[in-house]
Formats: structure tokens, C-alpha cells, sequence
């Protein structure tokens, strides 16, 4: 069995289409880039001040990835500053972002910078990214240890109201529409019932597939 | 550009409580040499903008583990666990601010402006407290322009007149706190004779010193 990552990684990247402009966050969704079509020309935009990033660089590096990890440009890239980096994001013309989150809710807000008193790393360009770029997808494991992570309502402080608009986890995908959540694929490792026993949220379930790219 | 000048004569423009933007994005691109002679000196009680935290060895998150930052603004601080125990201990005050915002208001104020309107932060609790303007039907949060005492700017490669391109993608918000600073000094990784016109990205009458190179260049 592939572990949740690959399962989320892999089914993210078929929402990507050719020619697409997209900015991956850290964590699980840096590893979509890894299971793109070859076929598909997506470009990626990092917010540290590039668009054509590309794998890592070997050795050390004068160009990092948004998690300061050494990384390489495409031909055709571009270098610029952070202003220009987040005119880009907010500006609407990133076609997807793909970002972690702590909470979503069944109103698209999502919550990942803050857990008040326990831990506070920051909302880094998450903010900006998720107000700008056309599409939002969260990639996330589905329960925190069996603790539900999609919720009626976030409790955490939001990183944005209304903003989300597909949700992507080892066990289902899960589209944000105006009337609520819409369970519209299922892993095959699981059932439509243990998906909506794992979320606290309302989902609306009648047009259930089972998840795309899986090798049933 | 006022000159190229040595560690001494830059150590001797700092002062206790200053303000001083830090160029940088996870210590790519920070002016470490800069750095190292901050710590040298006593100065303490700084307030630091910059993009993050740093790391605990690199970047600005080496005053910080020093004890030398009274105040930090950043837009994330995840990579040094010591600025996330200062603030809890609440022994520094951490200010965070989306990324996007933290380089728009640095803009604004190396440019001029009053401020910006951004719909990062909106119905957040980084909205509490902050103006909310509508225009043309949508809302938007008034973010004030954010200047400092000092810049110190890293990444840089610089030529003898003190014009400044960046290499990769170390210019980040190295640019910006040229701009928005009393005084802008650079760090730069290289020096040239002179830059290509079309590649100076900052124009030296926006930048006061430059500090020479370790052989006195």
C-alpha cells in the first residue's frame, strides 16, 4: 500500500493541467511535483522569488525553494523580488496553490499558522496564497490521529474565509461548494461511511467515485 | 552611495533599541558578514524586520538567539525554536505578518505611499484592530507603510559606484529595505567593476555604504 503522502501527492497532481502556474507548500505538497505527467508543462512559482522552479539542486545552492532547501530553475525561468513575488499571488495570476492546513471547514476557511499556546510558526505567504491564486487545493491527512481535521467550523484562527476550494486527503476527495461539502471520491482502501465517520463536517454524498489514479 | 566602508565604521552607526531590517528568506540572501559585526558589538533591545526567524546559525536568527532583539517582525518563525520560546517566555515580542503584506508595506514605505489595501488578512485575526476600507464593493484591510533605522542587505553583487543585482533568488526583500530605510548598507557575496545597466536592479544613489570585502577591496 502507498503511504497517505504518495496517495495525496499522486491525485493532486491530475488536478494540474498543462499550463498551469503553481505554487506548492511544504510538506506533502512539494511532493506533487513528483508525480506530474511528464506530458503536462506546469510551471511552478515560488514565493521566495521565482517562477520555473525546479528539482533540488544538488550541493549547495545561491537558489532555494520556499523552505530554504537548495533547488534549481527551469529554462525559461525568472528571478524577482518578494513585492513582485506576491503581486503575482494576490494579483490572481497563479492558476493553483496547494498548501497543508490544520482545520478546514465546510465553509472553504481553512486554519495552519497558529495553535494558540502551543505552537505559532507563522503564516509565512499562506495568507497571500490562498486570497490570490484561482484555485485552492489542501492537502492533508484526513483525521489528526483520529481526531477530525474537517469541521463544521474551524476553532483555530483562520489563515482565510472562503477560500478553499478542493480538499485532498489519503482517504477522499472532497469538493467546497456554496451549499457545503461534497464527498465526491473515496480511496478504495475505504468505504463512503468510514470517510464520513472521520469528518465532522456535513457531506453531501451522492455522486460518490472511487478515487482517481488508484489501481483498484 | 556615500562609500565602501570597513566593519568599524559600520559597527560604530549602531545604537540600543534601533530599528533594522534584515534582507533575507531562511538566511538565503542575508548579509551575514553584517550580521557577525552586530554581534560583535554590545548593541541590544533591536527591533528586526525580516522575512523570518531564521535559522539558530544563520540569518537573522542569530541575534535573536543572542539576545539582541527586543521586538521581531516576520512573517514566520517556524525554523528557529528559539524565537518561538523567547516569545512564549515573553522575553521578545514577535509581530507576524503575512509575507505579502510584510513586502507590500516595506514598498510602500521606500516608496512613498500611506499605506496599502490588501484582502490578505481579512476576516483573520490579523484584521483586529485595522482599518477595513471598501472599494468598488470589496473589502479591504489599510496595512501601514513600514520603514526602519537601518537596512542591512545581503545577496547583493555590487560594482564600484554601488549600483546592486542580485544573484538567484537571494534578492527576496533585499530590494525593498534598500528602499525604505535611513540607512541601507550592503553585504555583498561579489563585487564587479561595473553592472550592465539592464541588470541593477538597485541604483546606487539608493544605497548609503557598501562594506568591503574581507581583503579590503
Amino acid at each position: 500500500m502507498m503511504d497517505e503522502k504518495a496517495i495525496i501527492a499522486q491525485r493532486i497532481a491530475l488536478e494540474l493541467q498543462d499550463g498551469d502556474l503553481v505554487n506548492l507548500g511544504i510538506g506533502i505538497p512539494t511532493i506533487v511535483a513528483d508525480y506530474l505527467d511528464p506530458a503536462k508543462h506546469v510551471v511552478f512559482q515560488s514565493e521566495n522569488g521565482i517562477i520555473g522552479l525546479g528539482p533540488l539542486a544538488e550541493g549547495p545552492s545561491d537558489l532555494v525553494n520556499a523552505g530554504g532547501v537548495g533547488a534549481t530553475i527551469v529554462e525559461g525561468g525568472a528571478f524577482f523580488d518578494s513585492a513582485m513575488s506576491f503581486s503575482i499571488i494576490r494579483g490572481g495570476h497563479v492558476d493553483v496553490t496547494v498548501l497543508g492546513a490544520l482545520e478546514v471547514d465546510s465553509e472553504g476557511s481553512l486554519a495552519s499558522w497558529i495553535i494558540p499556546g502551543k505552537k505559532v510558526p507563522g503564516m509565512g505567504g499562506a495568507m497571500d496564497l490562498v486570497v490570490g491564486a484561482k484555485k485552492v487545493i489542501v492537502a492533508m491527512t484526513h483525521t489528526n490521529k483520529g481526531i477530525p481535521k474537517i469541521l463544521s467550523r474551524c476553532r483555530l484562527p483562520l489563515t482565510a474565509y472562503r477560500e478553499v476550494n478542493l480538499i485532498v486527503t489519503e482517504m477522499a476527495v472532497i469538493e467546497v461548494h456554496p451549499d457545503g461539502l461534497h464527498l465526491t471520491e473515496v480511496h478504495p482502501d475505504y468505504t463512503v461511511e468510514q470517510v464520513v465517520q472521520a469528518t465532522e463536517a456535513p457531506l453531501h454524498v451522492d455522486r460518490v467515485v472511487p478515487m482517481k489514479g488508484v489501481a483498484c | 552611495m556615500k562609500g565602501f566602508i570597513d566593519k568599524s565604521r559600520f559597527q560604530s552607526m549602531l545604537h540600543d533599541g534601533m530599528t533594522v531590517m534584515i534582507g533575507g528568506f531562511l538566511a538565503n540572501g542575508s548579509p551575514e558578514r553584517l550580521i557577525t559585526a552586530v554581534l560583535e558589538t554590545p548593541v541590544k533591545d533591536l527591533t528586526v524586520i525580516c522575512n523570518d526567524g531564521g535559522f539558530e546559525d544563520r540569518g537573522a536568527g542569530r541575534l535573536i538567539v543572542a539576545g539582541r532583539v527586543k521586538k521581531l517582525i516576520a512573517s514566520h518563525i517556524g525554523t528557529n525554536p528559539t524565537a518561538g520560546r523567547l516569545m512564549q517566555e515573553g522575553k521578545m515580542e514577535i509581530v507576524l505578518v503575512p509575507q505579502g503584506t510584510l513586502a507590500e508595506r516595506i514598498r510602500a514605505r521606500g516608496a512613498g505611499l500611506g499605506g496599502i489595501l490588501t484582502p490578505t488578512g481579512m476576516n483573520t485575526i490579523v484584521a483586529e484592530g485595522k482599518t477595513v476600507l471598501p472599494v468598488n464593493g470589496k473589502d479591504y484591510l489599510l496595512e501601514e507603510p513600514l520603514g526602519a533605522d537601518l537596512a542591512l542587505i545581503g545577496g547583493a553583487i555590487a560594482d564600484r559606484y554601488g549600483n546592486l543585482a542580485y544573484r538567484g533568488t537571494m534578492r527576496n526583500f533585499n530590494p525593498l529595505i534598500a528602499m525604505a530605510s535611513s540607512i541601507a548598507v550592503a553585504d555583498p557575496v561579489e563585487t564587479v567593476a561595473v553592472l550592465d545597466p539592464e541588470r541593477i536592479v538597485t541604483p546606487y544613489p539608493l544605497v548609503d555604504y557598501v562594506l568591503k570585502e574581507e581583503n579590503g577591496q
